[in-house]
């Protein structure tokens, strides 16, 4: 065991993991969220057209590998004109990703909300975008915290896909120092180690959330 | 105030008749479907009067309770309050028409439908302090003062699910009460509860009667309709088939469905 060198390999690779890793994945599931949400909407509608729409968005996102979703935003724009530099290309490709998957999720969030909550609603005066905002979508947030939860630490492991075009995250510093040190089965379990202990956190946090959003259910 | 004597230049009031009813119902027709559920109702509600609306089950009588708020909308038929205009529900029906009858009444639904991430003051205050525009201080002083009068003012901070169901009720009560509304509605309010909780429900419903709310009430509770109801509407198919002051329709019901009915229930093992 090389251990000179996994000392010396620890500390960039998580330090890419907290610059590149973990604000690439908070700020595309963040802007994926609003996706999702306004898709979600749309979807539940009774519109037609935006139904439709809601439902052509998800089966493309989920019906087309997010590498190639990627590929398409930084190799295939520049070929219409738009270049996009790595790191908003990433952000593009994985927000638009998280938007599909998560439309779902909170689109069986919101129907699991009683109907009952939407009329008690309107009966107190409240309209209906206050009422989803008010009365909906807070019950709908606590059914959604695991399965948004597995998005989310998902989405962590896929920005390692990023590093194929260029952004500079957790597993293309361990790359770097791989292909420099020649010590692959090494640097990529370590990176395989660091992936782990980001989404081990990851998952506590979302234990915390889940207690702190119980509060109201009884148990 | 002096009658021979009016000051010149004050507001002329608005000549309040009343004897004119808080609300005409005209010709109410709902359909789910093919399934028609109101076929033809017609209903009047006098301010301070309570009207118990009772008949078996598919009868109509939540769908017409539940048009009165708006959560349900006839297909054809007429609405009106006061005497003013009235909502030809033949016409699409606008959103600010359905904020307008949700503004004149409030409903205490059978499944008490309270806001579970919301403790019971906040349930209270969510309509005054969000829609009304109430200030806070003031929203909260009067769900204090309305929480106290059914016994619950120390349950302000819990959550809905810490209370019984007679509790849950009674806070839909208040949440519905602190509205201000011309006109209470109750779906049911009992249907949903232990037997031995109904009874601190519906004595809280007395008193409202008492003090002169106007309500319509959806009930099996025939006991409750007798004693506290002005007007009883029985309702079978869709239709209004009988009504009348209680003291009269339970003793002497003119039809034979009201009588098979009113029996069905008083002696369900015959």
């Amino acid at each position: 065991m090389d251990w000179d060198l996994i000392a010396e390999s620890f500390w960039p690779i998580v330090l890419g993991g907290l610059r590149g890793t973990l604000p690439l994945a908070g700020t595309s599931f963040v802007i994926g969220l609003a996706i999702a949400l306004g898709i979600a909407l749309m979807r539940i509608s009774g519109n037609r057209l935006l139904s439709g729409i809601g439902r052509a968005y998800i089966s493309v996102v989920r019906g087309t590998p997010l590498l190639v979703q990627l590929f398409v935003v930084f190799y295939g724009l520049p070929s219409i004109g738009v270049v996009v530099d790595p790191w908003p290309s990433a952000v593009v490709a994985f927000s638009l990703n998280v938007g599909g998957y998560a439309a779902e999720v909170i689109r069986a969030a919101i129907l699991s909300v009683p109907k009952g909550q939407w009329e008690a609603g309107w009966t107190v005066g409240m309209s209906r975008s206050r009422t989803l905002r008010r009365i909906i979508l807070p019950q709908a947030a606590r059914v959604s915290v695991p399965p948004l939860s597995n998005t989310f630490i998902s989405l962590v492991k896929d920005t390692s896909l990023a590093s194929l075009i260029l952004v500079t995250e957790l597993f293309r510093e361990a790359q770097k120092i791989a292909a420099f040190s020649s010590e692959f089965m090494l640097l990529y379990l370590e990176a395989a180690l660091v992936y782990w202990l980001f989404c081990t956190v990851l998952a506590t946090g979302q234990d915390v959330l889940e207690k702190r959003l119980d509060r109201y259910v009884a148990h | 105030m002096s009658h021979t004597d009016p000051p010149v230049d004050s507001p002329v009031e608005t000549p309040v008749d009343d004897a004119a009813p808080l609300l005409v119902a005209r010709g109410l027709h709902k359909a789910f479907g093919d399934n028609q559920v109101l076929r033809g109702i017609d209903l009047e509600v006098y301010r301070g009067q309570v009207v118990a609306l009772i008949g078996p089950s598919g009868s109509g009588k939540t769908t017409l309770l539940r048009s009165l708020d708006a959560l349900e909308i006839p297909d054809s038929g007429t609405l009106a309050f006061d005497g003013g205009p009235a909502i030809d529900f033949a016409l699409p029906v606008r959103q600010s028409t359905r904020a307008a009858l949700r503004d004149r009444s409030a409903m205490v639904f059978q499944h008490h439908n309270l806001f579970p991430h919301r403790t019971v003051l906040e349930n209270v205050i969510e309509g005054p302090v969000q829609v009304r525009r109430v200030p806070r201080a003031q929203a909260v002083a009067r769900a204090e003062e309305l929480l106290a009068r059914v016994g619950l003012a120390e349950k302000r901070d819990a959550y809905p699910h810490e209370l019984s169901g007679g509790q849950q009720q009674r806070v839909g009560i208040v949440r519905a009460l602190a509205l201000s509304p011309d006109l209470l509605l109750f779906d049911e309010p009992t249907s949903a509860l232990d037997p031995e909780l109904v009874g601190e429900v519906l004595s809280v419903m007395k008193e409202l009667a008492d003090e002169g709310w106007t309500m319509v009430v959806v009930t099996h509770e025939l006991a409750f309709a007798r004693a506290v109801a002005d007007e009883v509407l029985f309702l079978d198919g869709g239709v209004v088939v009988e009504r009348g002051a209680p003291a009269q329709l339970f003793t002497e019901p003119a039809e034979e469905r009201t009588q098979r009915f009113l029996h069905r229930i008083l002696h369900p093992l015959d």
